[in-house]
């Protein structure tokens, strides 16, 4: 298979945000003329994922491929069994934590705002905001530059780098929380309640429903900066994951496992217990004194989805873009044309149809609604 | 505002009843007078503006904003209250502009006219955060569904002045708004407020049941008994000209029954059975009286259809005097004086029931002349009248209940505590031929087992699972295969809501009959026999 440099040579220039880049390309397997491409001969979808022709690769495939670029390290962007990957060196390192060392033949680091040649496709990544490493990916050729940004948001994150707005002519964008609905409070109000909740209730365990990568690590630093010293409790799946981040510089206090076996019913009175989502309400919760349940999720600021899932104290918290980020960053884009996916498409395709933006979603499939 | 608010949200969100109970303490002891007031008008329903139309803030909306945006926010949050508080646009953060405080805003919606509502909603909504924009839509517009009954709010009263619950109903409707002078006597700055308003509320008095020994300790001849009505408990009182009817918890259901309260008057309070029908001619069943609950209103075809009377048995108040420190037999007395001087249509007095023995009395009981009784009450002879549940004077010893072999369905979720369990069962029984029984949903019951066969059943659930729908599984039940749950119940309804036609009353589950064949459950026809009585 592919030894050596899959991925090409690297160039120490720095995409420049305002000029599009009027390099010569190196020949590849095809030759690329100077006539502006479409965007969709750039990158389109297919079922695997969203290709790129010339430069021969996709982005965040969600079948085993021979060359993927990785936005992040969540589950449905970055799965397990490609050839060769190309990511930044934090979501090589959940990777491989999270899949083994052997989850690709190959793996190449992509370091912030650096350049790569493929095939005559200059690509670089930038930081996104969402979670640790994870990034925006510009694809460029002949003079056109399309911006991929995975999962965004523009909320102040201590646990990664922020959002950097790239410049394009096409910016594909997530939508989530592409609802007029959806505005994150601030971050801290909202940890504030979670530890006011625990000094009116400090008979209950809390117990915090957070995805494992991200938002775990997030809404503890968040605690920590809020105050609450007081070891919290981590749940098994979260364990490694949170240990990583800390080995990045990363303050989240003292951690304690939460599974341990003993204590049915009695344990963590007045403590704050940090778990994946899945397991509030199950049977994982009994053995911890009478459990009060918390959600930190961008979707608790509907308030049937906390009934629904039974959630007593909901915390609006998401490290996806709400409404106002997501309309102001195709703003600050410049781009011309707007390719929408994951997410309810159909109102920020609205917006930029009166905003005088060209917006299509992209129906791209395999990405979880519920990501969070 | 943002207290109110706060305090709503968590509210809709705690199932139990303590933990309601202690964020409403907390609630009134750490906000000052009056928004805490005006938020105990709005928890206890007190509060009403008819300026305020939903159509009119839906109407604000659109001007501002795209009405294809609006649609979608609509379609996936579904409530139009919701949406419009989430898609306000307004400043997220409303800390640099002073947020009115729910005074301000209760002041401003009482006063506000039609014409200037809508100018008036608006500049209020673009000053809340979206917290209080939903508190205010749902203040406004009366819609406040938040699992909080009036009671509650009392008791949370109670436990912050450390008062007895009765205590602040009896005082309840003397009392204005924002109850100043409530709280300033709970918080012992004030004595209790003195209060001029006529026809109040006094506590009732309830029974114990009966328990295992009761009454081999008790003396027949010290009780006298009555039957027990399948009704409701209310509370006639009339005082200077001013007429009330209460419910048993102090609420005011008088619009609801005006045909009941125009047929008294004079100086009394009254204590009995609300029925429907005619003393003189029937007494309707428990499932026509349902017609009549609930309602704020009532149209005449229903005052005719269901009229409603009141069976009497205790008289607390007569001519300028308090009888409720008096025993039993004297205000029986007075009481069987002052009854039949009412509308004969409209009032009765609770017959007594003769008897000497208490095996006697157990088989009356168990058989009783009427199907609306559904048992009978004991009461001591020189009790005097004592509001709440002492335990001695009074006793309800009910009709056993009706039982029903049923097999387990489907099994949903919990709530609180709860929630890792499957701990709400709907149950049927079969229906058609003996060589193709099909199961029929009769039911649904969430107690009556004990922490040991929750666990039993919530693992029998986890591994008979069928299918599952979001917080609900269905579950094995063939003939061959299932979970037989003896299932008690006070009474059966006929029902159009439900497929089987029948609609129990307080199910339970009485006992897990795992020895059981699922095949020998019982037959839809057991419980129709039962709709024919």
């Amino acid at each position: 298979m592919f030894s050596g440099k899959p991925f090409g040579g690297r160039s120490r220039l720095m995409i420049e945000n305002d000029t599009p880049d009027k390099r010569v390309f190196r020949s590849g397997k095809k030759s690329l003329s100077f006539r502006r491409m479409k965007p969709q001969d750039l990158l389109h979808p297919r079922p695997e994922g969203l290709y790129c022709p010339p430069g021969d690769f996709f982005i965040d495939p969600v079948r085993p491929v021979d060359r993927a670029l990785i936005t992040h390290a969540h589950a449905d962007h970055a799965r397990a069994g490609h050839s060769s990957v190309l990511a930044t060196r934090e979501t090589l390192d959940i990777m491989r934590l999270r899949y083994g060392k052997d989850f690709a033949e190959s793996r190449q680091t992509a370091a912030y705002g650096e350049t790569i040649d493929l095939g005559g496709v200059v690509v670089s990544f930038h930081p996104a905001g969402h979670v640790l490493g994870s990034a925006q990916i510009a694809v460029e050729a002949n003079g056109l530059r399309i911006v991929a940004s995975g999962d965004y948001k523009r909320h102040l994150d201590a646990t990664c780098a922020p959002f950097e707005p790239v410049r394009c002519d096409v910016f594909i964008t997530e939508a989530t929380f592409g609802l007029p609905v959806f505005v994150h409070p601030a971050p801290e109000a909202e940890t504030a309640r979670l530890i006011a909740s625990l000094a009116q209730f400090p008979e209950r365990a809390h117990i915090v429903g957070a995805y494992s990568l991200g938002k775990a690590q997030r809404i503890i630093s968040l605690l920590r900066a809020g105050g609450h010293d007081a070891p919290i409790l981590i749940h098994g799946a979260l364990a490694k994951i949170s240990r990583y981040y800390q080995g990045q510089g990363i303050r989240l206090g003292r951690l304690e496992p939460a599974t341990v076996e003993e204590g049915a019913g009695t344990r963590a009175a007045g403590q704050i217990v940090v778990a994946p989502p899945s397991v509030l309400g199950d049977r994982w919760t009994r053995r911890f004194a009478d459990p009060l349940s918390v959600f930190a999720s961008g979707w608790m600021r509907i308030r049937q989805r906390a009934r629904q899932r039974g959630v007593e104290l909901p915390l609006i918290l998401s490290d996806h873009a709400d409404w106002n980020e997501l309309t102001a960053t195709i703003r600050e884009t410049g781009a011309g044309e707007v390719w929408v996916t994951h997410g309810r498409e159909e109102a920020l395709v609205r917006w930029c149809e009166l905003n005088g933006i060209a917006a299509r979603p992209l129906n791209l499939i395999g990405y979880e609604d519920e990501a969070e | 505002m943002r207290r109110f608010s706060e305090l709503l949200d968590r509210l809709v969100l705690t199932p139990s009843r303590n933990g309601k109970l202690r964020l409403l303490t907390d609630y009134f002891a750490g906000v000052p007078d009056p928004d805490r007031g005006h938020a105990l008008a709005a928890l206890t329903g007190g509060l009403d503006f008819p300026s305020v139309k939903p159509a009119m803030l839906r109407a604000l909306v659109m001007e501002r904003m795209d009405e294809v945006l609006f649609a979608y926010s609509y379609d996936y949050v579904g409530d139009l209250a919701e949406t419009i508080s989430l898609v306000w646009p307004a400043p997220e953060s409303v800390d640099e502009v002073e947020a009115p405080a729910l005074g301000h805003v209760v002041e401003t919606l009482s006063r506000v006219s039609r014409s200037d509502a809508p100018t008036v909603i608006a500049g209020l909504l673009d000053r809340l955060d979206p917290s209080a924009r939903f508190a205010l839509i749902k203040l406004a517009t009366g819609g406040m569904r938040i699992g909080v009954s009036a009671r509650l709010a009392k008791q949370a009263l109670a436990a912050l002045g450390g008062r007895d619950v009765g205590e602040i109903e009896e005082l309840w409707h003397g009392l204005e708004q924002p109850y100043e002078t409530l709280f300033a006597w709970l918080e012992g700055r004030a004595g209790k407020p003195e209060s001029a308003a006529r026809a109040l509320f006094r506590p009732v008095m309830l029974a114990h049941p009966v328990g295992e020994g009761d009454l081999e300790r008790l003396d027949p001849a010290e009780y006298v008994a009555e039957w027990k009505w399948d009704g409701i408990r209310v509370q006639a009182v009339s005082e200077g000209g001013v007429k009330r009817l209460y419910s048993r918890t102090g609420d005011d259901i008088s619009g609801a029954f005006p045909d009941l309260v125009a047929a008294f008057g004079g100086d009394v309070a009254l204590d009995g059975e609300l029925l429907v029908g005619d003393p003189i001619v029937r007494t309707g069943s428990f499932s026509d009286l349902q017609q009549r609950l609930n309602r704020k209103t009532v149209s005449k075809r229903m005052l005719a259809d269901y009229p409603v009377f009141m069976r009497c048995y205790d008289l607390l108040h007569w001519e300028g005097e308090d009888l409720r420190q008096r025993a039993f037999e004297e205000r029986r007395a007075v009481l069987e004086k002052v009854v039949p001087a009412l509308d004969r249509h409209r009032f009765d007095l609770s017959p007594l029931v003769a008897f000497s023995r208490w095996d006697e009395l157990d088989g009356l009981r168990r058989d009783p002349p009427h199907p609306v009784i559904e048992g009978v009450m004991l009461k001591r002879r020189d009790a005097v009248y004592s509001p709440g549940r002492p335990k001695g004077p009074w006793f309800k010893w009910k009709r056993d209940p009706f039982i029903v072999d049923a097999v387990l369905m489907y099994a949903q979720r919990g709530h609180g505590k709860r929630s890792s369990y499957y701990s709400d069962y709907t149950f049927g029984v079969w229906a058609g031929a003996e060589d193709d029984l099909q199961l029929v949903p009769v039911g649904k019951a969430y107690f009556g087992f004990t922490d040991e066969e929750l666990k039993l059943i919530d693992k029998y659930v986890r591994d008979n699972t069928v299918e599952r729908f979001g917080p609900v599984r269905s579950v094995r039940a063939e003939p061959g295969h299932g979970l037989v749950l003896e299932v008690a119940f006070e009474g059966l309804n006929r029902s159009t809501r439900h497929k089987s036609g029948v609609a129990m009353r307080f199910p339970r589950i009485s006992r897990l009959r795992w020895d059981k064949p699922a095949a020998e459950a019982d037959r839809i026809e057991t419980l129709t026999a039962l709709l024919a009585e």
